[in-house]
């Protein structure tokens, strides 16, 4: 390899980290990502491409005010990445829903916005509680079932396959250096550099960015940070391409610009990527069918498992080394709705080699100790 | 028939109806194995003995005598007890050999000891320019019409490719007074050298003089030509055929162009089921990796006949014998059950010049991995330029094209592009199929509506898993 | 494009797209739209593209038809049968039907 010397090392080509990268290599960073092959378990490719904000932050108000942040971001974020690359991933912010089809449900939803509403120094949500008839006038093809639902104006989503293709784009129009099959085995340092062993050999870096999921777990402790995780699996059923009907995300099914409903949320304790639980398909189609009974007879064309990444509180962390100075950890669920956050404000924060604590003290992995010691 | 009333659990599951699957069931259900067998055409017969129960072609010899010997088999598969359903679509098989089938709608979870993946064979893709224009089909879809409709070209009609099939559709165009004007043989010259080493054990076998005749037959009344480019041309249909040959580019009008390049595994069912799969380069092509007696790399589960491997219907019967064989064993040692020594050695005499066909016919690497706006996916018409440059961006397998192109995400999942995007990587990376790997697939692998989905018997943890 | 080679066969009746064709007892829907020299059964949901049946064998996906109102149909696995009306699709299927 020519060049194997990098002011970053970017460890994960999921969405966390090629926004980073993309976000470093804006700064004047030379960065290289280092990536796990094509069979790799590639939690993020199976998001679900939410931009979403309501519901978020229940236990930790900041993570609410991080969340829309990211959110007011997104259409800046998307608008460069056009412009950089030519492709639009199709970003809308057309508010979102979370439907109920029992009164019960509609209760449970309420009262989790209400104690997230409730808590010490949240940020204004704008989340309303509506009824039946305010959700038909938005979704008129909703199922008798549906009592009601929640609807944030602030919610939306994207096309995040195309939101890859376009990272992956952008940062090679920026020059960084993507290494797929260059799973790291072991990060020291020596001196002022970082040494990551790949199964194809040695990257030297001055800093290293680990955004590598659920595999942060096992680097983190390399470098004197940690990431405790506890990944689970969430499957999708997707569809065969429909002419538009839904004109706002609902949490568990959304149409995609392309025409096909994702339908989906299912959270199980398996870490195996590749089983598939049909009865969680089933309950899922099921769910879709009562919520929008046109879907009915339309052709399931693909499901999918992927393991989510989730911290152990379900919170971001984003972490300096104390130990190994250069060193940082951007690890998180909802690699979508943060990304313009990553790419914005975690990597220039990186890039000039110190975090923001104003911004991203509440996301240190310290805090797991803190509830441990409580 | 309807989905309800099947048993909720069977010996044996055979999926797909063709020589292995008919044989194997037969074989089976005889032994007195509780026997199904699901296929999703209207009738038994596979491809290679499609309609054989109904076809309205009734002057044998524009089939040939070679297509009339499956009427025997669906005889034999009828009257042995095997239950035979038609119209019944798998669409998902687990390693716990849980089954699931949809027959007119109706979807339902059958449980069975042992399954025998009998789905054959498919064309090998052949992505040239034009080649979703309506007026292109497959050679093997103008055979269907023929065998089970009685449809012949009556068009200006032209036949491209090579392979074994191409040359006995011609024969069966013409025996039936259908209309071919010209042949386009895109077989290398150079495969003649690749298959010189097997010829004196194609000489002995069965496929030689059959083979001879066939091709004396077809050149004494049509044009052939050998092409080394070809272009189906048109706006909202097919308008000509451009191809390229010896003497420079040429043109033929054309109503019907028929493309073909041989068979290759259908191996969507057999890879959601997780087995083990690898890449045959001699037939460039993906087959589940089974021992002598068909077994797969999951318990319980086999694959005979075309699915495991390109070997021709004669053999697939045979194949789908030696796995019943194994099933019953398995399931009811005291059982009664033909000499699995005699049923080998007639396989391996089926063998017998496969090395040679399979050299001669190799397709040419320049109508495998197509070039600039020649469209690789046709459900999501993605191109061959797009996997290309994708490949160059670092995209390193099939997974990740799919991320980033979509291509494969379509309704066919993958069976018209998989092997084109495995290659083109390949190529592009400069390693090997093998390397490259194939596309991840789950189930459903065909299609069935949400409400189908939906009617599935769902656990208590499962609904927790959605419902929180 | 093609012709039939046994004239004889049960008709079927079935429409397509509003108009009477005459199908025979044996065909699928794919094959009766052949018959009876349909150039395309629909178009695509990406670009727009015409595309006619191309396999006959259920692999393909290309003879998609909405039948008897259900869409996305694989003409080509559906036996025809009287009374049956089929219609041919435009780019992205209507949910609902």
């Amino acid at each position: 390899m020519a060049v194997s010397y990098y002011d970053v090392a970017v460890v994960g080509g999921g969405l966390v980290g090629v926004a980073t990268a993309w976000g470093l290599a804006r700064e004047g960073c030379r960065v290289v990502v280092l990536d796990e092959g094509d069979r790799a378990v590639r939690a993020s490719r199976g998001n679900f491409a939410l931009v979403w904000v309501q519901s978020k932050g229940l236990g930790l108000p900041e993570y609410a005010g991080w969340t829309i942040r990211s959110s007011n971001a997104w259409g800046g974020f998307a608008q460069t990445l056009k412009e950089e690359t030519g492709l639009d991933v199709s970003f809308q912010r057309s508010g979102g829903f979370h439907l109920a089809l029992s009164e019960r449900e509609l209760e449970a939803r309420a009262n989790i916005l209400k104690r997230l509403h409730n808590q010490p120094g949240i940020v204004d949500y704008k989340t309303e509680i509506m009824d039946r008839g305010q959700v038909a006038k938005m979704l008129p093809d909703i199922g008798p079932e549906v009592v009601g639902g929640s609807f944030c104006p602030l919610d939306g989503h994207v096309n995040s396959l195309r939101l890859f293709r376009t990272l992956h784009t952008a940062i090679k129009a920026r020059g960084v250096t993507y290494l797929p099959s260059h799973r790291v085995e072991t990060i020291t340092k020596d001196g002022g550099e970082f040494r990551l062993a790949t199964e194809k050999g040695e990257i030297r870096a001055a800093k290293v960015a680990l955004a590598a999921g659920n595999a942060n777990m096992r680097l983190a402790p390399m470098v004197g940070l940690e990431a405790p995780m506890k990944p689970e699996r969430g499957q999708i059923v997707v569809t065969e391409r429909l002419r538009p009907f839904l004109n706002h995300p609902v949490v568990t099914l959304r149409q995609t610009d392309e025409g096909t409903v994702m339908i989906g949320d299912s959270k199980e304790e398996s870490v195996d990527p590749a089983g598939l639980t049909l009865g969680v398909s089933a309950t899922e189609a099921e769910r879709a069918v009562r919520l929008f009974p046109l879907l009915a007879n339309v052709n399931v064309v693909r499901t999918w498992s992927a393991i989510r990444v989730m911290t152990q509180d379900g919170f971001p962390i984003y972490d300096e080394s104390e130990t190994h100075p250069g060193a940082f950890t951007v690890c998180c669920h909802s690699g979508v709705t943060l990304a313009a956050n990553h790419a914005l404000t975690v990597a220039p924060m990186i890039a000039r080699g110190a975090l923001d604590t104003s911004l991203v003290a509440p996301f240190s992995a310290r805090r797991f100790h803190v509830q441990a010691a409580g | 028939m309807n989905a309800s009333d099947l048993a909720s659990s069977y010996d044996l599951v055979v999926i797909g109806g063709g020589p292995a699957g008919l044989a194997a069931a037969a074989l089976a259900a005889r032994a007195g194995l509780a026997t199904v067998l699901f296929d999703e055409n209207p009738g038994v017969g596979g491809q290679i003995y499609r309609a054989i129960t109904f076809s309205p072609v009734k002057d044998r010899a524009v089939l040939g005598e070679d297509y009339w010997a499956g009427a025997e088999l669906a005889a034999e598969a009828q009257a042995s007890g095997a239950l035979i359903v038609n119209g019944a679509t798998v669409w998902s098989l687990d390693p716990a050999r849980l089954v699931g089938v949809s027959i007119a709608g109706q979807a339902r979870l059958i449980e069975a000891s042992r399954v025998i993946i009998a789905t054959g064979s498919l064309e090998r893709p052949f992505p040239i320019p034009g080649w979703t224009l309506p007026g292109v089909m497959s050679a093997g879809g103008a055979q269907t019409a023929l065998k089970a409709q009685g449809l012949v070209p009556n068009g200006k009609t032209v036949l491209a490719g090579g392979g074994p099939l191409l040359w006995l559709l011609a024969a069966q165009i013409l025996r039936a007074g259908g209309r071919l004007d010209a042949i386009l043989d895109t077989t290398p010259r150079g495969n003649w050298l690749r298959a010189l080493a097997h010829l004196p054990d194609f000489v002995l076998s069965p496929y030689f003089s059959k083979g001879l005749k066939l091709l004396r037959e077809v050149r004494a009344k049509v044009r052939v030509i050998r092409v080394d480019r070809l272009e189906a041309v048109g706006g909202e249909r097919l308008r000509e055929v451009v191809f390229g040959t010896a003497d420079g580019e040429r043109r033929m009008p054309a109503d019907l162009l028929l493309l073909h390049q041989g068979v290759v595994p259908n191996v969507n069912l057999a890879i959601a089921a997780g087995l083990a799969h690898t890449w045959n380069e001699r037939q460039l092509c993906f087959e589940p990796v089974v021992d002598r007696d068909f077994n797969s790399s999951v318990p319980g589960i086999s694959v005979a006949g075309d699915g495991a491997g390109i070997a021709g219907g004669t053999a697939a019967a045979e194949r789908g014998r030696i796995a019943a064989i194994a099933a019953v064993r398995a399931l009811k040692p005291e059982a009664s059950v033909p000499d699995v020594q005699i049923v080998r050695q007639k396989l391996r005499r089926e063998a017998m010049g496969r090395a040679f066909l399979d050299g001669l016919n190799r397709p040419a690497a320049s109508f495998r991995q197509p070039t600039g706006d020649t469209i690789v996916c046709r459900c999501e018409e993605v191109t061959a330029k797009q996997v290309r440059d994708t490949a160059d961006l670092g995209c390193e397998g099939p997974n990740q094209m799919k991320a980033f192109l979509r291509c494969g995400m379509g309704p066919c999942q993958g069976r018209l592009c998989g092997l084109t995007v495995t290659e083109l990587i390949a190529a592009q990376r400069g390693t090997t199929p093998a390397e490259v790997g194939y596309y991840r697939l789950r189930p459903p692998v065909k299609p069935i509506t949400l409400s189908e989905l939906a009617s599935l018997p769902i656990a208590e943890a499962e609904r927790k898993a959605v419902e929180r | 494009m093609y012709k039939r080679l046994a004239e004889a066969g049960t008709p079927v009746a079935i429409t397509v797209d509003g108009k009477p064709i005459s199908a025979r007892a044996g065909d699928t829907v794919a094959a009766a739209l052949i018959a009876a020299g349909i150039d395309h059964c629909r178009t695509t949901p990406v670009s727009g593209a015409p595309r006619a049946p191309y396999c006959l064998m259920g692999v393909c996906f290309e003879c998609l038809v909405t039948v008897d109102g259900v869409g996305s149909r694989q003409g080509c696995l559906m036996p025809v049968r009287d009374g049956m009306t089929v219609e041919t699709q435009t780019g992205k299927r209507e949910a609902g039907r």
